[in-house]
């Protein structure tokens, strides 16, 4: 069973602890017995209001939180991170390259002409000229921008991403060419995502199966026909209704 | 069409002038800026004597070119010891936080609370007084807070933006990511408080050698000379205001220089 996830979430529980130094530190629970799976090559969407705890789920994926109670289990490694906001996930102190070569350096297994080659057959993949290797971040459009933060992320072939609200800083035009390649990407490199956003038509065109979440929990889990067509849950029909 | 950054261009053009002027002063000066009696006593300023003599008779253009390099290397002594350590400590506090801000902060608010020109006495008491080391090791010590202070807000700022999250996704160490990730974006902060340091720096070894625990009469600093000067300012005038404006200009410059760059940082934001 093992071989065909990437990902696995048993009973997770997860807060912090509020409060200075003279007061009394208050436990603040963010994620409440939350378990699923994320099945090899799929695009599974989590969708529910700000302040559900969706950042700190992603955190506690990436091991950036500790889970206080249940578990945590990554059947691939290195999971990587696209983010919302593309004019802040990219150093601006550095050129495209150098940006890209980054993580490869951070590796540290390639020579110099290894890793250009690497950043090359990227950009390359994400339907980026090689000029922009020479540019700064802060010259790029946005869409330009999320196509570097996604090159980024996949250089070091990672199978799981999680990408956290990644076209809904985009124009429309350009949040469907974004989506049109995540897909792409999914199929050529073998991916999976996490996909997190409030947008239920973006989840909807996207995604194979779907995450509610409400107040730390999930609240209904299923594929985005069941949920989209035959919502079981009172929150489920309430979000829907209001992204119509 | 972009304005053109003037400020960082009048700045660039007086700094260069003055330190080229600084490295002709090393090596050769009119006449032996210590030598007395290079010509009359007390003479207004003519084509032999540019700035005129003083007292002695020692020419004061050979003194202000030698009292300028005096006051440049302290100054930009003071700076580098004052900024290197300075963001040292507040990389660390700014980017970790918890205890080590708290302990490092609270030892800093403390040297904060001395007036600096007290402190500077202490340390270069302890240290080696009437020496060009002594005193950049007490200025730059009292430089120290400035610095921590500006550079904490700045990492502070950096730690938890997303490029410094993805970084640490990938895998880089700590060190890394002080140095290579953060660092070259605080320069436009780090910067200006760079040419504000070096002005204060300026105008401290100035008061220091006016208070007469500054340099010593045979390496003169600019300050030291307008110390001497004011004694003889009804006599000689055009010591006071040759020196004076020698040292206006290094200050002027260098703070043109500091508003351009932050003019410029303010550009790429």
């Amino acid at each position: 069973m093992s071989e065909d996830l990437v990902l696995s979430l048993h009973h997770v529980t997860s807060g912090y602890r509020e409060g200075g130094i003279f007061g009394k530190k208050v436990y603040q629970e963010v994620l409440h017995d939350v378990s699923f799976d994320v099945r090899r090559g799929e695009i599974l969407g989590l969708v529910g209001e700000s302040g559900t705890g969706k950042s700190t789920l992603a955190r506690t994926i990436l091991g950036i939180v500790q889970p206080d109670e249940g578990e945590v289990i990554h059947y691939t490694k290195r999971p990587q991170m696209i983010f919302q906001d593309p004019f802040s996930s990219l150093n601006p102190a550095y050129t495209v390259g150098w940006i890209l070569e980054e993580p490869l350096r951070i590796y540290g297994k390639y020579d110099a002409a290894e890793r250009k080659r690497r950043v090359r057959a990227m950009l390359e993949r994400v339907e980026l000229p090689p000029e922009v290797l020479d540019v700064k971040p802060h010259e790029l459009s946005g869409g330009q921008r999320q196509r570097v933060s996604i090159a980024c992320a996949l250089i070091r072939r990672p199978r799981f991403i999680i990408a956290d609200e990644p076209v809904s800083a985009l124009d429309v035009t350009i949040q469907a060419q974004i989506l049109k390649l995540l897909k792409q990407l999914r199929s050529e490199l073998d991916l999976s995502f996490l996909f997190i956003s409030h947008d239920l038509n973006v989840v909807y065109q996207l995604c194979d199966r779907v995450l509610v979440m409400k107040s730390g929990r999930i609240v209904e889990q299923g594929s985005v026909e069941e949920i989209f067509d035959h919502p079981k849950e009172a929150y489920t029909r309430q979000l829907l209704s209001a992204a119509e | 069409m972009k304005q053109r950054n003037w400020y960082l261009r009048a700045g660039l053009f007086l700094t260069v002038a003055l330190a080229l002027l600084v490295i002709v002063g090393c090596f050769w000066t009119p006449y032996d800026p210590a030598a007395l009696m290079s010509g009359p006593k007390l003479q207004p300023p003519t084509l032999q004597h540019l700035m005129g003599t003083d007292k002695f008779g020692r020419d004061i253009f050979s003194r202000v070119l030698k009292g300028t390099w005096t006051t440049f290397s302290i100054a930009l002594g003071t700076v580098a010891v004052g900024a290197v350590l300075g963001t040292v400590v507040g990389a660390l506090t700014g980017y970790f936080g918890g205890l080590v801000d708290d302990a490092l902060m609270r030892i800093n608010d403390a040297l904060t609370a001395f007036p600096s020109i007290l402190l500077a006495l202490v340390v270069i008491s302890v240290v080696k007084p009437n020496s060009k080391f002594g005193i950049i090791a007490a200025l730059g010590a009292v430089f120290i807070p400035s610095f921590a202070r500006v550079s904490r807000t700045a990492f502070a700022a950096l730690r938890d933006v997303n490029y410094i999250k993805s970084a640490r996704l990938m895998g880089a160490g700590s060190g890394r990511i002080l140095l290579v990730h953060i660092l070259p974006n605080t320069m436009p902060v780090l910067l200006p408080a760079i040419t504000i340091g070096f002005n204060n720096a300026v105008l401290a070894e100035a008061s220091m050698s006016y208070l007469g625990i500054g340099v010593t009469p045979t390496n003169p600093s600019l300050g030291y000379m307008l110390s001497e000067a004011q004694g003889l300012f009804t006599a000689a005038p055009w010591y006071a205001l040759c020196t004076g404006f020698v040292l206006v200009l290094l200050v002027f410059g260098v703070g043109l220089l500091g508003e351009g760059l932050q003019r410029r940082g303010g550009e790429v934001e």
